[in-house]
């Protein structure tokens, strides 16, 4: 497996201000990403899920380089572009896009179709002349299945669907290696869902893409993912194939987690495993393990020791002092 | 799978000032309001050959007349014209009364846009500038600057100038905020757009909406000042028109002889109001989604 994508160790702290910070010294740092590292294989696709505020979009966000990491490196393509900027951060920009979850805010109101999908064209120097940009509009727009006749109209003619795949046509524009999709399909009906999914498979095997897959929706991710990294308080607890995590979960919080994502075989319906309490805040992130505030098996080494992620089997880390399969007990 | 092509392919790429055009004519109260301004604005430049007598031509004789034949409007206490004060009025008046609000919104634009869009120590160092200007009201200015650089044209200009950028500013920097947490500008910078291209296709034509509206509001408002500090003394000389200086003039015999001031309140008045209605409509025009209903 060559890596097309690799993170490593990378974080995001932002100092979170108050009004009298500059007096009082102490400031608050919200851990958004702490300590992440994740690598992803040429046409392969990654999913990233966790619950909101987990950091799974800064997470997306740090590798795109749209925000600065605290720490941390990134490598794309072989090249480390943590500190690129300027041209060598354009460069590898066209190879890297993001498609993005509000298809209503990622499109500019005011700009047509054609102006928007040309946009990462015109910004790169790529067209040169406005019939050239219409052909390769054209076929961008066939390619996500619209017709060319939407080029003069704007975002707001569009239903949902449409307009993702206006953006998706946006990102394919570059011709990308990677694509990172920040909850592509949670804004749109279950029934556009399934087009966008399937559009963007199809997409993945013609042009051999690599996917960054934002979700908090197991049923997606189950059916778009080959591999999944499950995120808790900006950390990845457990990463493994899809089938490997979902099969045998071996981390408490993936266990409860895959537990609550709704089933359609009844024969698969396990036990709701509820955890008590809420999400602590990522300024004040619990020492040791920071699941074990919600965790039914912590003992006390979890606050003492923060667990390594560590391998379980081929190709599959779980970061729990009690790693094993479905360490919360066997599905009923 | 062509989700959109069922529906009529609709006119690509027409500019937007024809669009402009086409919609103000097709909607019946702006395009009454738009002639409205022509017909100001085509009296403000031939004033000379439309005004019926010299505009400072005074005549002893037929002082504080009512409207008449010869003179529809009647005529001031020096026995001139109110009518062709009130046409070479306009001159000044709008001549003004554009001027000042569109270099104001020029410039107060790019210092509103600037400090929302790069946030930090730049919008902290604009802001407080522009906290500053803010803390006077627009008249107090006005009246400071005229005072400091005497009164006349060119200086007016300055001081609404000065007045109202910050004005726009903050209009400007607040709307650039909002637009610039959109994922658009995110998915511009990720394309490798470079920031004066973003802030030229991204957050201009998004907030150009209400700095248009903001412009007209400002326009009345400069119409107004303009006859506010020609009515103190500071804007407009005597002997030469404007709407502000008719109505000083006319002021000390306001109950023996009202037309002077009824005459340049209703110029003042039909000119604001005719910007401010055709405001609105750019900006419902400048909309493509307001366009469209």
């Amino acid at each position: 497996m060559t890596a097309l994508l690799s993170a490593e160790g990378l974080a995001k702290h932002f100092a979170a201000r108050s009004r009298w910070s500059a007096f009082a010294g102490a400031k608050a740092v919200v851990r958004a990403v702490d300590d992440l590292s994740l690598e992803i294989a040429e046409s392969e696709t990654l999913a990233l899920v966790g619950e909101s505020g987990c950091g799974k979009s800064t997470t997306g966000r740090l590798i795109m380089r749209l925000i600065e990491p605290s720490a941390g490196r990134v490598v794309f393509e072989g090249k480390d572009i943590t500190t690129a900027s300027g041209a060598a951060l354009r460069r590898a920009r066209r190879r890297m896009q993001m498609v993005f979850q509000d298809p209503r805010s990622s499109l500019s109101p005011r700009r047509t179709i054609l102006q928007t999908v040309a946009e990462p064209l015109d910004a790169n120097g790529l067209i040169r002349s406005p019939a050239h940009r219409r052909e390769v509009v054209t076929q961008l727009l066939d390619s996500v299945g619209l017709s060319p006749s939407v080029m003069g109209r704007y975002p707001h003619q569009f239903s949902g669907g449409q307009r993702q795949r206006v953006g998706i046509a946006r990102a394919l524009a570059l011709g990308p290696s990677l694509i990172v999709a920040d909850e592509p399909v949670s804004a749109l009906d279950v029934s556009v869902q399934a087009q966008i999914i399937n559009l963007m498979q199809d997409l993945q095997k013609e042009r051999r893409l690599s996917y960054l897959f934002i979700s908090h929706d197991l049923a997606v991710v189950r059916h778009i993912a080959d591999r999944v990294a499950v995120m808790y308080l900006g950390r990845i607890v457990e990463i493994g194939a899809k089938a490997e995590v979902f099969r045998a979960p071996h981390h408490p919080y993936t266990q409860a987690l895959l537990s609550a994502a709704p089933e359609a075989r009844p024969s698969r319906l396990q036990k709701r495993i509820v955890l008590p309490g809420d999400v602590p805040s990522p300024s004040a992130i619990p020492s040791g393990c920071s699941f074990r505030t919600r965790c039914p098996i912590a003992q006390d080494i979890c606050a003492r020791e923060r667990p390594s992620l560590g391998g379980v089997a081929p190709g599959h880390a779980a970061a729990c002092h009690f790693a094993q399969p479905n360490p919360l007990g066997r599905p009923s | 799978m062509t989700p959109a092509a069922e529906a009529a392919p609709v006119p690509l790429e027409r500019g937007i000032l024809a669009q402009i055009a086409i919609s103000i004519v097709r909607d019946r109260v702006s395009l009454f309001f738009l002639l409205v301004l022509v017909a100001i604005v085509l009296l403000a430049i031939f004033a000379d050959r439309i005004a019926p007598y010299d505009p400072i031509a005074q005549s002893l004789l037929s002082i504080n007349l009512p409207p008449s034949v010869e003179h529809w409007l009647g005529t001031d206490q020096f026995g001139r014209d109110v009518l062709s004060r009130i046409i070479y009025g306009a001159r000044t008046s709008l001549l003004l009364g554009v001027t000042a609000p569109a270099i104001a919104a020029v410039i107060g634009t790019a210092f509103g846009v600037t400090a929302g869009y790069f946030g930090g120590w730049t919008d902290r160092i604009i802001s407080r500038f522009l906290d500053i200007f803010l803390a006077f009201p627009a008249l107090l200015l006005g009246i400071l600057i005229a005072a400091a650089l005497g009164a006349g044209f060119w200086n007016m200009v300055v001081v609404l100038t000065v007045a109202f950028a910050p004005r726009f500013a903050r209009i400007a920097r607040a709307s650039t905020m909002s637009v610039r947490s959109e994922a658009f500008i995110e998915a511009a910078i990720a394309s490798g757009m470079r920031t004066p291209a973003i802030m030229l296709h991204h957050i201009l034509p998004n907030i150009a909406g209400s700095i248009v509206v903001v412009l007209t509001l400002w326009i009345a408002t400069a119409v107004r000042l303009e006859a506010t500090l020609s009515f103190l003394g500071l804007g407009t000389q005597p002997p030469k028109a404007s709407w502000g200086n008719i109505i000083r003039d006319g002021l000390g015999n306001l109950f023996g002889s009202p037309w002077p001031i009824v005459a340049a309140g209703l110029a003042i008045t039909l000119t604001v109001l005719a910007f401010n209605m055709l405001g609105d409509a750019v900006r419902d025009i400048l909309d493509p989604e307001a366009r469209d209903e």
